[in-house]
């Protein structure tokens, strides 16, 4: 633990105070990996640390944008009172999706999480008299915090990023290693020996999905300021495909490995995007090459692996 | 909502049910001999449709067309088995995920071959044209669809439960480590299934590349339709996946035809009264 938070510690003040240094590219992609970063990390919990491979992960991150897409453009809704409708939307909706997924396990889980987020995406694109359906909704300002300087400039907002990230991964941690988050692996290891134990292992399972899907919303909801812009593409299969190829990458259970997960594939597609636009031929690409050649994760490939 | 609209809809949900049993027989007995789910089952349906699409194009044939598309996905899916899940047998997890790097490369590879144009099959000429019954009018093509689907659905519950390799199969489906002890070759079971499945798979493709057309996306549109036709059915069964299919088919259209804002959102009735009274679906077993 206490490595770890020397390890945050180092990369975080390696960024904040980079950061001034950096031309606006850069500095737009880092902001993208650190929104991308709580999404992966969200995944994480369920993925990493119970055992659940949940591949509807988008919409929750997709319905926490929306969210904020709808009340800041057509009701002009502020940053506190879009934050939490962005959070209460993806709570709710993973509480009401849980009821059905956490009925069943791995493959089955799988299928139906798939299923449901894909239902999210046929209201998004379908929904138009809500969501503008295939146009997505432009225009989302960013917030007001009542600071001296704007959230408009590239710099601000990253560090706005960066500290939505740390409450994010700080929230997990404790939550991982609380007796709470102690129980959800122990499930992943043996359901019927938490049951023996006298465990309540379907309430851990459902709040670890409520609290995933609503820190995928938080994700959500900066990914709309940031953007501006929110579509069905935020909610379609390939960005909870992505979001699950970031975690396994980095390593499930490490949390710290599917955010450096979240930043190889964020870079990855930026940089290849440059070059060419078989982006989704390279992410099948790497996806069955993480399964063969580091089915663990980067962070099982640098040896570290579960503690 | 007059009666003719309840024929007409009732009678389009059966044809998309017949073409979805296509896509989620093979799906479900992949699951049933594998343990995996094939997330790139829709990427077949859409491969065999533009395959389909370039033997029409060149030769004219429809019946070329079935031919050429399931053998051709027959292939890629027996190669996709032999050389890369093999690798992985008994890591379900790695499975599935790898057939989602392979959906991936497909929907690809299909952009890059095909481009982003949307097309239609040509519906052979003898299948033109609507069948008069009473007062309500019948497409052809639609009929011939859900007969296609019920001679595939006979053909196959035929060979599973008469034929000795069906015995193999339903061996291995039980338990694949008995099966295996007793000396059936469950390997080049899976094989064999797996290519079924892809075959299947394409058929579909192309028979629905005649009415839904064959278009980019059309992979990761048509799978969840599959996935909830086994969650509802039950995961490595024929009978669930007929009564499964028949079920999605009709309420989608249904669903489609009063609430279209909310189209993709009857898929989620199905799914979520099966699995609140049968979590394992209506075959399925534990």
């Amino acid at each position: 633990m206490g490595r770890r938070v020397l390890v945050v510690c180092i990369v975080v003040g390696l960024m904040a105070a980079g950061a001034p240094l950096l031309p606006a590219y850069p500095l737009t992609l880092l902001t993208q990996a650190l929104i991308a970063a709580i999404l992966a990390m969200s995944l994480d919990l369920l993925l990493g640390y119970t055992g659940l491979p949940s591949l509807g992960h988008a919409a929750y991150f997709g319905v926490g944008a929306y969210a904020v897409a709808i009340l800041a453009t057509e009701r002009q809704v502020g940053f506190a009172g879009c934050l939490a409708a962005g959070l209460v939307a993806a709570a709710v909706t993973a509480a009401l999706f849980g009821l059905l997924a956490i009925r069943a396990t791995g493959t089955y889980f799988l299928m139906i999480t798939l299923a449901l987020g894909m239902v999210v995406w046929g209201l998004a694109f379908r929904w138009v008299s809500l969501t503008k359906g295939d146009n997505g909704i432009a225009g989302v300002p960013r917030p007001e915090l009542g600071l001296p300087w704007g959230l408009w400039g590239a710099l601000p907002f990253f560090y706005f990023a960066l500290i939505a990230a740390i409450v994010a991964w700080a929230l997990l941690e404790l939550l991982v290693h609380s007796p709470f988050g102690l129980g959800l692996e122990g499930i992943r290891e043996s359901e019927s020996r938490m049951r023996a134990l006298g465990y309540n292992v379907w309430l851990h399972k459902y709040l670890a999905f409520v609290l995933s899907g609503t820190l995928a919303g938080f994700a959500g909801v900066f990914w709309a300021y940031y953007n501006g812009f929110v579509s069905p593409v935020d909610v379609q299969l390939v960005t909870s495909v992505e979001t699950l190829l970031m975690v396994a990458l980095g390593g499930p259970g490490t949390l710290l490995g599917p955010a450096a997960g979240a930043a190889i594939i964020i870079f990855l597609k930026n940089f290849v995007s440059v070059y060419t636009k078989r982006w989704l031929l390279i992410l099948g690409a790497v996806y069955i090459g993480a399964i063969l050649f580091a089915p663990r994760g980067l962070a099982g490939a640098l040896g570290r692996g579960r503690r | 909502m007059t009666g003719e609209f309840w024929i007409a809809q009732t009678f389009n949900g059966l044809s998309y049910g017949a073409l979805l049993f296509l896509l989620a027989s093979g799906l479900s007995l992949i699951f049933g001999v594998m343990r995996i789910v094939n997330l790139a089952h829709g990427s077949y349906f859409m491969l065999g449709g533009y395959v389909g699409l370039s033997v029409v194009w060149r030769t004219g044939s429809f019946v070329g067309a079935l031919v050429a598309a399931g053998i051709a996905v027959g292939l890629i899916g027996i190669g996709m088995e032999r050389i890369f899940l093999r690798r992985l047998s008994g890591q379900t997890l790695g499975q599935v995920l790898m057939t989602i790097g392979f959906a991936l490369i497909f929907q690809d590879l299909a952009l890059l071959i095909w481009g982003g144009d949307p097309y239609t099959i040509p519906v052979p000429a003898p299948l033109q044209g609507v069948v008069r019954l009473g007062l309500s009018t019948f497409p052809t093509y639609r009929i011939f669809i859900v007969l296609v689907a019920l001679v595939i659905g006979i053909l196959l519950w035929l060979a599973l439960e008469r034929t000795r390799a069906g015995a193999m199969i339903r061996a291995a489906v039980d338990d694949a480590e008995m099966a295996r002890g007793v000396g059936i070759n469950v390997p080049v079971i899976s094989l064999a299934v797996f290519a079924l499945g892809a075959c299947l798979a394409a058929l579909g493709g192309v028979i629905g590349g005649a009415f839904l057309g064959v278009y980019p996306g059309a992979d990761f549109e048509v799978l969840p339709y599959a996935f909830v036709v086994v969650i509802v059915g039950g995961l490595g069964s024929l009978p669930g996946a007929m009564v499964g299919s028949l079920l999605v088919g009709l309420l989608d259209n249904y669903g489609k035809a009063l609430f279209p804002e909310l189209s993709y959102f009857t898929l989620f009735a199905p799914m979520a009264l099966i699995l609140a009274l049968r979590p394992t679906g209506l075959f399925g077993r534990a």
